[in-house]
């Protein structure tokens, strides 16, 4: 596992500390354990220092969480920097009124949801899930957040796949990632 | 109409219980879903919440919190990291990967099943389950098992809200619950 090239001295500890399994969901994906890294209390909490670090002096006024991964990096970042915190969760889990996206995966389509009335026009908003693969997940959060008049600053991910190429999908959003999996 | 009833008076109480909003007729017919993501949209009331969790558990040796997918994972990470303690996601089915042990429970209608990472948590830790909400307890029921068959201690279950009509605290075997909010049909 590579980190980035920020050498910032917490991050060696980090990527050590994410466990990657093979063959998992299916033969061939080398899946990225975030699990480990929440059982090292140092590095989890470094994890989330690194994230509040770069966002505490940006007006950040949400932290969009993608289901369920998300839900367990974006809040503690959001509570730090004093943002709301946004699920953006798989259909019918919301209660209430709530737009949708649809997006693609390998095969077939998924759909991600955002409550109405949660973000407002104007929002300054961050989202974040453990990982970035192919960037469909996040790009379909993205536009949820813009379709309601928010500003997308940043994506951020614990772990980013670059030879899936994500990155690239943000529609121009920028991408801030602790450590890159080869 | 609907009522909350505290039996606690901390003052910041009341600004978490207006917060949380009350969904008729969701998931089904009926049902008055407590829907926490207007909680986590006041970030006073959000931080008020964990805060409280926090005072509750610090210097208790409390070496791992144990979060129920997916709202667990909105409440438990917070404390966890403010008391030094591991976080262990309790999950659906196949969603973890690797080594896991499996805890089946009832639901009104079928079963469903929690799973946990072997090696997650060992024999001696003592730790927390923390979920938004109990109603029947089933779920956290099946989080206890979970943490009891590897030998780790669970000192209590925490929630945000609890539906006492629906006498969840009565499966739990025992152990203690804290729940900030109760929620009464009124």
């Amino acid at each position: 596992m590579a980190s980035n090239d920020a050498q910032d001295p917490r991050l060696p500890r980090i990527s050590s500390a994410i466990r990657v399994i093979p063959d998992f969901p299916k033969p061939g994906i080398m899946f990225q354990d975030i699990t480990t890294l929440l059982l090292d209390t140092k590095a989890f909490k470094d994890t989330i220092d690194l994230f509040v670090e770069r966002y505490r002096d940006q007006n950040i006024s949400v932290v969009a969480g993608v289901e369920a991964r998300g839900f367990i990096f974006g809040p503690p970042i959001a509570l730090a920097i004093g943002a709301k915190f946004v699920p953006m969760r798989k259909p019918n889990k919301l209660p209430g009124e709530v737009i949708s996206e649809e997006y693609s995966l390998e095969y077939g389509t998924d759909k991600m949801e955002m409550h109405v009335g949660a973000v407002q026009a104007g929002d300054r908003a961050l989202v974040i899930d453990d990982l970035i693969a192919t960037g469909g997940t996040l790009c379909a959060a993205i536009k949820l957040l813009e379709r309601v008049g928010a500003q997308v600053v940043e994506c951020a991910c614990v772990i980013e796949l670059p030879e899936l190429k994500g990155r690239e999908k943000l529609t121009g959003k920028p991408l801030f990632v602790l450590v890159k999996g080869a | 109409m609907s009522a909350y009833r505290d039996e606690d008076e901390d003052p910041r109480l009341h600004g978490i219980k207006t917060k949380i909003r009350v969904v008729p007729h969701f998931p089904k017919s009926g049902i008055m879903f407590q829907d926490i993501t207007t909680l986590l949209l006041d970030p006073k009331a959000f931080k008020d919440t964990i805060d409280l969790f926090v005072e509750r558990y610090k210097g208790k040796n409390i070496n791992v919190v144990a979060g129920i997918e997916a709202r667990g994972f909105i409440f438990g990470p917070p404390i966890a990291l403010a008391i030094g303690a591991k976080f262990v996601p309790l999950r659906k089915p196949k969603k973890l990967p690797g080594k896991v042990i499996s805890q089946e429970y009832i639901l009104e209608y079928g079963r469903d099943c929690l799973e946990m990472h072997v090696g997650a948590v060992e024999a001696g830790e003592r730790a927390l389950v923390v979920d938004d909400l109990i109603a029947t307890g089933g779920t956290l029921c099946a989080a206890m098992d979970l943490l009891e068959r590897v030998g780790a201690e669970v000192v209590e279950c925490a929630c945000v809200i609890e539906l006492p009509e629906l006498k969840g605290r009565e499966r739990l075997n025992g152990k203690p619950l804290y729940v900030l909010v109760e929620y009464l049909e009124v």
